[in-house]
């Protein structure tokens, strides 16, 4: 009875101990995922395809990577159970994930519970990931607002009717497109003051003499100084659908300006809209009286400084030569 | 306490005032004995001027030199944009009905009371003649080619600074103006004179700004001799010999017309000396550090 009993425990020993060593295999290659995710058809029991394009995934710039690198959880046990975690792509791109997180897009599907909004995926695509400098790519520049659009619709629409979008297709360099002034990962909310005065930094990254000359004005004096109470760019051009001012549906064409300008200033007519929101004293043609202005200060400042200067100067120099009372 | 209101005349020193002071019976030159130079509307118009100057500076100058690391901090302290432009509306309000008073205060007096003096004379703010004179002799002087001129009531500089802020004001009081009120102003102003509005004012603001913290502050209180500042304009009233040393052509006409056994005063009491000084150091030293902000600013934009 003891043997017995000693032989039971030293096979169910040796039962456990490759039950164990069963429990840790070798993490499986990609071929071994192929086996059933290579099969075109493959779906899930309710129906969902679980089928990967394995061509398309050795293109793609993940395409030396195993199937384990992003699905972990995959190689721990084969079969691997029915629900697998989200590829972690934060693993290896922690800055970008880091940026996402913090974003809009992250509070809404994390925070809001939006189910609608984008994780990396969304944008990036799954197994058929391509670099931003790759024109397939769903964030190859030109093909962002599409990428965006699929969600923001009704945005892209406005955009595409643009300057901004009549530039990216008539395929000047950097014209720009979503992330430009939105950012790719760290998308914020628009409507805070941060945001709307950062946007004309943003800008000025291509309309630097616009942006200048916009500073010397009360608006961009105000705005400059951190508070947005103020017009900024987008208050008057609008944001995605601006239009040049030669066009008559342009907020900022002769026929809207007195409603544009008087969006702030309720009761501006006429006369008022002949301000000029972006002035350049120097500029004769932009206005006479600003660079007559202009010029008379150059002199008379210099001039009455100088003089002043001068004669304070002098009268210090004298009174500590001769005494206080000379 | 200057060395001119303390000491007794110095023997001999100044030539030029020499001929009628020799002349004069030493008790007029005691040093201990005022004269009254500023009556109280003066007094407190001068002291609504620099409250209201120094207010509307720190409140403006966030906006002028909006690109400066110390704005967004100075209008903060005012309560941001919408605290610190109410409180520049007010003391340009306040600063406006100040000077349109004081204007109107000298038209009546000279108009209405028969005054004579105001507007054309010896002691007049207008630029006379001799006013040329000094500033011809004054540069001598400088040049060491000659004697100091002997001044009148006021002199040549004080004038420059009465009408820079005279001329200041109303110009930069109607481009505020313009700017406090630009959709009643454009029912008959073009909207490119806010343009003009705001540059003009910028502009005179910081002639102003760095006239009045600069050569006022030198001219009217920190040149040797008047260091650290000049109590005339807080008390009322100078010291004989001071009278005699700085405004000799007007110590000479007093002492000759005998009008000025009736401006004697007595000294400032230790209290006025005291509430001047201190309104004094106050408005010098909030001067300063405004002033001080800009050529911060102004180096910082030239060195980028």
């Amino acid at each position: 009875m003891r043997i017995r009993l000693g032989l039971f425990a030293m096979a169910a020993c040796l039962i456990a101990g490759s039950a164990a060593a069963q429990s840790v295999p070798a993490p499986p290659g990609n071929d071994d995922c192929l086996a059933c995710h290579g099969d075109a058809d493959s779906k899930r029991p309710d129906g969902r395809p679980i089928a990967v394009d394995a061509k398309r995934f050795d293109t793609s710039i993940h395409g030396a990577l195993g199937c384990v690198d992003c699905h972990a959880d995959a190689g721990r046990e084969r079969p691997h159970p029915d629900k697998l975690a989200t590829a972690a792509c934060g693993s290896c791109h922690e800055d970008v994930a880091g940026k996402y997180h913090d974003s809009m897009h992250a509070w809404a599907k994390e925070k809001a519970g939006l189910v609608g909004a984008p994780a990396c995926a969304d944008c990036h695509g799954k197994h058929d990931i391509a670099a931003k400098s790759d024109k397939t790519s769903r964030v190859y520049r030109d093909r962002i607002p599409a990428t965006c659009g699929a969600c923001h619709a009704g945005v892209v629409e406005k955009y595409d009717a643009g300057v901004h979008a009549a530039a990216v297709k008539h395929g000047t360099a950097n014209a720009p497109v979503c992330i430009d002034c939105h950012n790719t990962h760290a998308i914020t909310r628009t409507d805070t003051d941060k945001w709307r005065l950062a946007v004309t930094a943003e800008c000025g990254t291509c309309h630097a003499k616009v942006v200048a000359s916009f500073r010397r004005t009360f608006h961009g004096k105000v705005t400059e100084l951190g508070f947005s109470r103020v017009a900024a760019c987008a208050d008057c051009h609008g944001a995605h659908d601006i239009l040049p001012a030669a066009n008559a549906a342009s907020k900022v064409s002769k026929a809207r300006l007195v409603e544009t300008c008087g969006t702030c200033h309720p009761g501006a007519n006429e006369k008022f809209v002949q301000y000029d929101p972006h002035p350049n004293p120097s500029d004769y043609s932009r206005g006479a009286a600003m660079w007559w202005a202009n010029r008379f200060y150059w002199l008379l400042i210099p001039g009455c400084f100088g003089f002043f200067g001068l004669h304070s100067a002098l009268w210090y120099w004298r009174t500590k030569r001769d005494g206080e009372r000379s | 306490m200057t060395s001119a209101t303390l000491q007794p005349p110095v023997p001999g020193a100044p030539a030029a005032a020499a001929p009628d002071t020799a002349a004069l019976p030493p008790a007029i030159i005691d040093d201990h004995a005022h004269v009254a130079r500023f009556d109280r509307p003066t007094r407190l118009l001068h002291v609504v001027v620099m409250t209201t100057f120094l207010g509307l500076s720190a409140t403006g100058m966030p906006l002028l030199f909006s690109d400066a690391w110390w704005a967004r901090l100075l209008a903060t302290l005012f309560g941001g944009f919408h605290g610190a432009g109410l409180v520049h509306r007010t003391f340009g309000a306040v600063l406006l009905a100040a000077v349109a008073g004081h204007v109107g205060h000298v038209l009546y007096r000279t108009f209405v009371r028969r005054e004579k003096g105001l507007l054309w004379g010896p002691t007049s703010m207008v630029p006379q003649p001799k006013d040329a004179v000094d500033l011809y002799m004054q540069l001598k002087w400088f040049a060491g080619r000659g004697p100091r001129p002997r001044i009148e009531h006021f002199a040549y500089w004080e004038k420059f600074d009465y009408w820079a802020v005279l001329w200041g004001t109303a110009l930069m009081g109607a481009a505020g103006l313009v700017l406090w009120f630009p959709v009643a102003a454009s029912r008959v102003l073009p909207g490119w004179m806010f343009n003009v509005a705001l540059f003009v004012h910028g502009a005179e603001a910081s002639l102003a700004i760095g006239f009045i913290f600069v050569v006022h502050f030198f001219n009217g209180h920190l040149r040797p001799g008047k260091f650290p500042m000049d109590m005339a304009i807080f008390t009322g009233s100078v010291a004989t010999g001071e009278l005699r040393d700085e405004r000799a052509a007007e110590f000479a006409r007093l002492s000759r017309t005998g009008a000025i056994d009736a401006l004697r005063v007595p000294p400032p009491t230790a209290a006025a000396l005291r509430r001047g000084r201190i309104v004094g150091t106050l408005g010098l030293t909030l001067g300063i550090a405004l002033i001080l902000l800009i050529f911060y600013a102004v180096a910082g934009g030239l060195a980028l």
